[in-house]
């Protein structure tokens, strides 16, 4: 027994209750949340999917006004080709060079689906400034972007329809039926396990230089 | 060292203390433990003669200002800008199977945005029956679950596939990082709009400025996805997803979409960037694995390594080390000391939870002599963590993410620990 409701006042407090009958149990359903308007979703569903195009917007856009788009935009971080640029990404370029030892991942080398493209830039682009383009200020740089990729006419206008048409290169690049993993068989020796002792095959690492330095702990 | 009874430490000492809290905060750390022989048998340490800081000194506490190294660290020339770049988790300086939160790697794609709780909504919508806006406190209402797991970058060791490159098990292995993660399932939340027939993908999107996307099969939405709020305990850091976050058992980390803000309910993946562009991995036909969720089975010895040289000649050791698997529980740690001739089994530390950090433990009497240190994780599927050699067979250079072979420290005869690959 307590032995003072003072006591018992504190073990409550703390969350040390006495057991208690058991709750009902949970409805499948809580009723918590409220509903979400039309309007409330068009506000946030700016997703666009890549192999169908659902979500494209209305609007077009055209290859000159996203040379000036990019230049103004986007080239800073990019280069004025979409070459990139120090550390960040070349967005074209490399076609053909997936097999090779320095794969180039591009929008023509490695995309699969031109939504996509419009998508990312949309919800990410510019860096620092995302969802402030209009929607066919994205479908100008999809455009120009597409061109200096040989892949869109310069004097053609882009809109949802002909992005939802159009093929990229590496559109068939990717294997999607499921993971293939695990693709190692499993190797369980225990005991004198190797044929040959081991050879080292890379120990640049502490030479390297390319790991920044630590201050080692003052002991 | 200097002797005990230097004058000039002696005068060192005096000053400092009177310099009291600001020394212990600044620079003076390392001269002050220099000088520490003062303080120690038969000396009465100066802590000891003093009245510490009280209970309202601290109201939020914070490590001992003598543990500064053990930080998060960056790679400056991995990516373009800090706002999209990646932090490390310093393995070499923790123990146990719990990261404190403050430690646990970042990953973000556009900052850390600054979120109101407040002013936070998680809008669930598409093939469901009752699209539904949640607040903060809508969601604490709903039964909670807390779950031990690991968060790993797919792209942990990226860095080494063609050969070892970074001198410390921080930067080769410090992409993961595992807490206690409480939160509301995301089944319920699922069950609470209204899944429709067709529905077989969600899509999940952060609040942050690369409002960042992935795509996520629904069975494994309805299985065992945590919508979370909380992280060890207290809301989740802002750096981790406060005040909102998913957690995808076993997953790699990119799909764990932080300040989440929507799902959306389809019946196919979307395909946008962070699952074609990037998160997939090439093979050497050219061809790309898409959809690799699972963070296989993994692990790496902690201590010794770069950072934690044997620095005591021969003698005994305790070999330490970290093992993960997205498939299951860690069933088995083996070690070697000559490069995968021969094997011991390590100790376990328990509980061994299910894709959760596990500690392994093996004692080492060294001779001094050279050795070429691994660990091998097996998991309950049965999964065995492979050499580089054998992944290289199976997916070649360039595949970048998902890199969970047996790692090699050479421990030179001075006891120096470098990171080595070997055939």
């Amino acid at each position: 027994m307590f032995r003072s409701l003072k006591i018992l006042a504190i073990l409550l407090a703390l969350g040390l209750a006495l057991p208690v009958a058991a709750q009902d149990k949970p409805a499948k359903r809580f009723g918590f949340g409220t509903p979400a308007t039309t309007e409330q979703i068009a506000g946030w569903n700016i997703d666009v999917r890549g192999p169908d195009g659902a979500g494209l917007p209305p609007g077009k856009g055209s290859v000159a006004a996203g040379e000036e788009l990019f230049m103004a935009q986007c080239a800073a971080c990019h280069g004025e080709f979409a070459e990139g640029a120090g550390r960040y990404p070349e967005l074209i370029g490399g076609r053909g060079t997936l097999k090779s030892d320095d794969p180039r991942k591009t929008i023509d080398s490695y995309w699969p689906h031109g939504p996509s493209l419009y998508d990312y830039i949309y919800r990410a682009m510019p860096f620092g400034a995302p969802q402030s383009l209009t929607h066919d200020e994205v479908y100008s740089i999809v455009a120009w972007l597409l061109n200096q990729g040989d892949l869109w006419p310069a004097d053609k206008d882009l809109d949802a329809a002909s992005l939802k048409a159009l093929k990229l290169p590496n559109r068939d690049g990717f294997i999607t039926g499921g993971d293939p993993r695990p693709d190692v068989k499993p190797d369980t020796c225990m005991t004198n396990c190797r044929t040959a002792p081991p050879k080292i095959t890379s120990d640049l690492a502490a030479r390297l230089g390319v790991t920044p330095t630590q201050q080692k702990a003052a002991d | 060292m200097s002797p005990p009874n230097d004058p000039s430490r002696r005068r060192f000492l005096k000053t400092s203390a009177i310099g009291g809290l600001t020394l212990v905060a600044g620079a003076g750390v390392g001269e002050a433990m220099a000088a520490g022989a003062d303080n120690l048998p038969p000396n009465v340490p100066e802590w000891m003669k003093t009245l510490g800081p009280g209970v309202t000194a601290n109201p939020y506490g914070n490590p001992s200002p003598y543990e500064k190294n053990t930080i998060r660290r960056n790679v400056p020339w991995l990516t373009a800008t800090e706002e999209s770049s990646i932090n490390f988790t310093p393995l070499h300086e923790l123990d146990g199977i719990i990261t404190p939160s403050g430690l646990c790697f970042e990953r973000h794609h556009g900052g850390v945005p600054d979120i109101d709780p407040e002013q936070h909504r998680l809008m669930i919508h598409g093939l469901v029956d009752r699209p539904l806006i949640f607040t903060m406190a809508d969601l604490m209402r709903f039964p909670s679950v807390s779950r031990i797991h690991f968060l790993e970058c797919p792209a942990n060791g990226g860095m080494e596939w063609k050969g070892a490159q970074m001198a410390g098990v921080q930067f080769s292995h410090g992409m993961v990082h595992c807490c206690e993660w409480t939160g509301v399932k995301l089944s319920t939340l699922l069950a609470e709009a209204g899944v429709q027939k067709s529905a077989k993908w969600i899509l999940a999107e952060g609040a942050d400025a690369a409002a960042m996307t992935r795509s996520i099969p629904l069975a494994k939405a309805m299985d065992d996805i945590i919508v979370c709020y909380s992280q060890n305990g207290e809301r989740i850091r802002p750096e981790n997803g406060y005040p909102l976050r998913l957690l995808v058992p076993g997953w790699e980390g990119n799909v764990n979409i932080k300040w989440l803000r929507r799902i959306k309910v389809g019946d196919q993946p979307w395909h946008h960037r962070e699952e074609t562009s990037k998160y997939t991995d090439l093979m050497p036909d050219g061809k790309a694995r898409q959809f690799t969720f699972v963070q296989e089975a993994n692990s790496v010895i902690t201590s010794p390594c770069p950072e934690k040289p044997l620095k005591h000649g021969k003698g005994f050791y305790e070999i330490r080390g970290l093992a993960w698997s997205g498939y299951g529980r860690i069933k088995k740690v083996d070690v070697s000391t000559d490069g995968g001739m021969n094997w011991r089994t390590a100790e376990l530390q328990g509980p061994v939870l299910s894709r959760c950090l596990t500690r392994f433990r093996l004692p080492l009497q060294w001779d001094g002599r050279p050795m070429l240190l691994q660990s091998r994780a097996t998991d309950d599927s049965g999964y065995v963590q492979p050499s580089i050699e054998n992944l290289r067979k199976a997916r070649g250079l360039n595949s970048i993410y998902h890199k969970n072979s047996i790692h090699t420290w050479r421990v030179r005869p001075d006891g120096e620990v470098e990171n080595v690959q070997i055939a």
